[in-house]
């Protein structure tokens, strides 16, 4: 009986091992490409007319003219067609099965990281648009909300490996309307939740960062005591609270702030606690009137994560005009666009594509998607351009990707293709003459 | 008086809206920038200026492209043009070297002038609460001096379909021009066409998210059953009506008021826009649309691709929902929607882009595009935003392209009319040069200021 038990236990843990094996492989191993004759838009350097890009371990290992590929690499023939770093989308919330924990106002305890659903269909619409790389950040309920994460668009893989450790860590701050809560109907009987106002807003995230400071010194002086020579007999640590850690550590810098905010007022006010309290700020989300405030936010060093043109749905989005990610990058602003939807998301080259009408070049637009977001999310070494040693996220595209007649053909996450519109026609084409073939 | 109390009492019961009311009034009193793009391009130019604008590459969209020519405009229409036009001396000559002339786009569902600030109920106009209003008119809310009014024609729109939207019987629609100092002022189709919404289609989506979300739904047929009660009610009325203005001895039936509102449309007279979606929804519409005897157009149509056969074959012509949405059956493909209209126009269905939207009218051109990229001719994806919704709506002879005789809806373009990154340089609406300035252009124009004072 036990013999059995325990032969029956080599088995499983004998597969485990192999499964954990198979799975290993994986992690280590990105894949192998060459990809011909392509219109190379590098981002970074200029532009190559007819180029190679060489992939080993998914990473680009050669870009130029005429390369040779390895023994049984596959090669992709892109006969003159626009091959772009992968799109990073700056803001979203896609593969998460929750978004806002928004029952109370504060709740920086909850992290994004581990509500990661890797099922979900919107991954895959965003990769049938190019997008390589989403920040999928917690909601604008509350003003302080949870840790967000950055993912990889790995269709078909497990969560764990979506993430990308290397991003920074970032906390979600929302202001104004959202946290207000000011479109939604009161139920009767059900008390306003506080903040209802900016002011509140504000007051809220100071005494919760003036809290975590408290905690912080709280905890020096328990370890001062216990270094002592002669500790108190009675000491004891401070009670851990996840949520003051949360903001100690965006006091201690290891969390950088991402502040859904849409007026100026607000962007300029979360400037001065930033200053107040030593916290650093990624981006504003949003941020629809920094056309307003390019001088503040420039000597802050503060970018912005925007919409292009989608506007008045709201009183705070009422003076969102489309020039504000052109201009503001004309002032020198770091500017991403991003799609907060999973629409949206699948033609965000689109939405960079109409910055040229107020005021870019195809070449500044372009950086709005892919190095401009990669420097907002702290990973510009690894992704966000097409150069020698970077990861090779790449999307091709059937025209230049800052028009609006072309189409994404191809993508591709580490030199693994995960969309490929030809082979889906295909796919489709035998799928509809196997019709009722249920075997 | 007992109006004025109870929208007293409503208004006493939603302070919220008051209050937002109150800022959107103090806001157009206080800011300048809301109300100076607003005022139409009526303007002190006179109707009877002749303008002749040379040397422009000039796309008519119903004949062949003019690589260079002059078009002659002339009591608001076009007089003439071609590669060579006599130019009177009286005429103010724009010189458009370098520049494309297109006739000026045409939104086919838009809720431009009905809906200002989505989120902000009080700024909302498009949708009439209850099931049944074919007695309300866009055209009596339309807030002509809309700040997306003049973001759209910056784009190249010239004229726009306006659209109630809600229930089963969402009202009559309009058809405008983006241009005139009161609503009344824009008409080009006062009562355009009834609009009728179907059940849409259930979204089951797959992932986790797609679970335990499915609400039961009114069909289609039963919907269908139930226009086709509220229809035969309205004849009946019709007939008791008719037959007591015959004889004095019978009775007036009492007042129906959606009964009287629908006349036109059983009559035939009045077509009807119906908002339609799943492939047998539209057949069952089909079926119902000739039963009926009315005239119809098809709105949404994403299923329209599964029987573009049979669209083609009851000649209903059909109006794209914004492309700006996911297929609502994921089995159907990622690109659906933007295969949709391919596939429709080439079965030889009418059809014309809409941007089913107000503060995203101006993306108009960028719909028709976006069918471009997956295979729609550009010259059709143009004509989809020009002559097809003039004919659809019976006003080609108006507008739609540029033809001597039409009026003188002209867009200067420095590029392609679809690309992203065209700048629209002059818009012409039946001859007048209009502003092209608007909320985006004042805002920027006033905070360029404060950066170079500093």
């Amino acid at each position: 009986m036990t013999r059995k038990l325990k032969k029956t236990g080599l088995i499983i843990s004998l597969s485990f091992l192999i499964l954990f094996l198979l799975s290993a492989t994986w992690l280590l191993a990105g894949g192998d490409l060459l990809i011909k004759n392509a219109t190379i838009l590098t981002v970074t350097g200029d532009v190559i007319p007819r180029g190679d890009v060489l992939v080993v371990n998914g990473l680009i290992k050669q870009i130029g003219q005429n390369l040779a590929a390895p023994a049984g690499v596959r090669i992709i023939e892109a006969n003159g067609r626009y091959l772009m770093p992968g799109i990073i989308d700056t803001h979203t919330h896609i593969a998460l099965s929750g978004t806002n924990e928004g029952t109370d106002a504060v709740t920086p305890e909850v992290t994004m990281a581990e509500v990661v659903n890797a099922d979900d269909t919107s991954i895959f619409t965003a990769l049938s648009g190019g997008v390589t790389m989403v920040h999928t950040m917690h909601g604008s309920a509350n003003v302080i909300g949870g840790t967000n994460v950055v993912l990889k668009l790995k269709w078909g893989k497990p969560s764990e490996q979506l993430i990308v450790k290397e991003a920074y860590p970032t906390l979600k701050f929302a202001l104004g309307e959202n946290v207000k809560q000011s479109s939604g109907t009161l139920l009767p009987g059900r008390p306003q939740r506080y903040p209802a106002t900016r002011m509140g807003a504000n007051a809220l995230i100071r005494s919760e960062l003036l809290q975590a400071r408290d905690y912080m010194a709280a905890w020096d002086r328990y370890e001062q005591l216990k270094k002592s020579k002669n500790p108190p007999a009675n000491l004891l640590p401070p009670r851990k609270d996840l949520r003051l850690e949360t903001l100690a550590d965006l006091l201690r810098g290891k969390l950088v702030a991402r502040c859904h905010a849409y007026v100026a007022t607000e962007m300029l006010e979360f400037l001065n606690l930033s200053r107040e309290f030593g916290f650093k700020i990624g981006a504003f989300e949003h941020a629809w009137e920094a056309y307003k405030i390019t001088n503040e936010l420039k000597a802050a060093g503060v970018g912005i994560s925007v919409f292009i043109d989608s506007w008045a749905y709201k009183m705070e989005a009422a003076e969102g005009i489309a020039y504000n990610a052109a201009y503001c990058t004309k002032k020198g602003l770091l500017v991403s666009i991003n799609s907060d939807s999973g629409e949206r998301i699948r033609r965000l080259f689109n939405e960079a594509g109409k910055a040229v009408k107020y005021g870019l070049t195809r070449d500044e637009a372009l950086k709005l998607i892919t190095i401009n977001a990669a420097k907002q999310l702290g990973v510009d070494h690894l992704v966000g351009s097409i150069e020698v040693g970077k990861q090779a996220d790449l999307a091709l595209f059937s025209q230049h990707p800052m028009s609006a007649y072309t189409r994404c053909e191809m993508t591709i996450i580490e030199g693994e293709v995960y969309f490929d519109r030809e082979a889906l026609l295909k796919e489709r084409a035998a799928a509809s003459t196997k019709k009722g073939d249920l075997s | 008086m007992k109006l004025t109390i109870r929208t007293a009492q409503a208004l006493l019961k939603n302070k919220n809206q008051l209050f937002f009311a109150a800022i959107l009034l103090s806001l157009t009193l206080l800011s300048p920038c809301f109300s100076l793009a607003q005022q139409p391009a009526a303007q002190a130019q006179k109707d009877s200026e002749i303008i002749a604008i040379i040397g422009a590459k000039i796309v008519p969209v119903t004949g062949p492209v003019i690589e260079s020519g002059s078009i002659l405009i002339k009591n608001g229409r076009i007089a003439d043009l071609g590669a060579k036009v006599s130019i009177p001396a009286n005429a103010r000559v724009i010189e458009a070297k370098g520049l494309t002339a297109y006739p000026g786009m045409i939104d086919s569902y838009s809720w431009l002038g009905l809906e200002e600030i989505s989120g902000v109920r009080a700024t909302v106009d498009n949708r009439e609460t209850g099931r049944i209003n074919p007695q309300v008119k866009a055209i009596e809310a339309l807030r002509y001096d809309s700040m997306h009014i003049p973001i759209a024609r910056a784009n190249g729109i010239v004229a726009a379909v306006v659209a109630p939207s809600g229930g089963l019987i969402s009202g009559q629609s309009t058809l405008v021009k983006l241009d005139g100092w009161t609503n009344r002022e824009m008409v080009v189709k006062e009562s355009l066409a009834m609009m009728i919404e179907l059940p849409a289609i259930r979204r089951s989506r797959g992932g986790f998210s797609g679970f335990g979300r499915q609400q039961p739904q009114v069909t289609t047929e039963k919907t269908l059953d139930e226009l086709r009660q509220v229809f035969k009610k309205a004849r009946m009325y019709e007939k008791r009506r008719e037959a007591a203005r015959q004889n004095i001895l019978l009775p007036l039936p009492d007042f129906d008021e959606a009964s009287q509102s629908l006349l036109p449309v059983v009559k035939g007279e009045l077509p009807v826009i119906f908002s339609v979606h799943a492939d047998k929804d539209i057949l069952q519409t089909i079926k119902f649309v000739q039963e009926e005897k009315i005239k119809a157009i098809f709105y949404g149509v994403e299923q329209g691709f599964k029987v573009a056969k049979e669209i083609k074959e009851a000649g209903i012509p059909c109006l794209m929902v914004s492309l700006y949405s996911l297929p609502p059956v994921w089995e159907d493909g990622y690109d659906a929607l933007f295969l949709n209209p391919v596939i429709l126009n080439q079965a030889g269905v009418k059809i014309a882009f809409s941007s089913s939207s107000a503060s995203a009218a101006k993306d108009l051109p960028y719909q028709a595009a976006k069918a471009a990229a997956f295979g729609l001719k550009p010259e059709e994806a143009l004509k989809a935003v020009t002559i097809y919704p003039a004919e659809i709506f019976g006003v080609d002879k108006l507008m739609g392209s540029l033809e001597p005789g039409k009026l003188a809806n002209i867009v200067l373009a420095d590029g392609d009319l679809l690309e992203l990154g065209t700048k629209i340089q002059k818009v012409f609406i039946e001859g007048r040069e209009v502003s092209l300035e608007n909320r985006y252009t004042e805002l920027l124009e006033k905070f360029e200021q404060r950066d170079k004072k500093e």
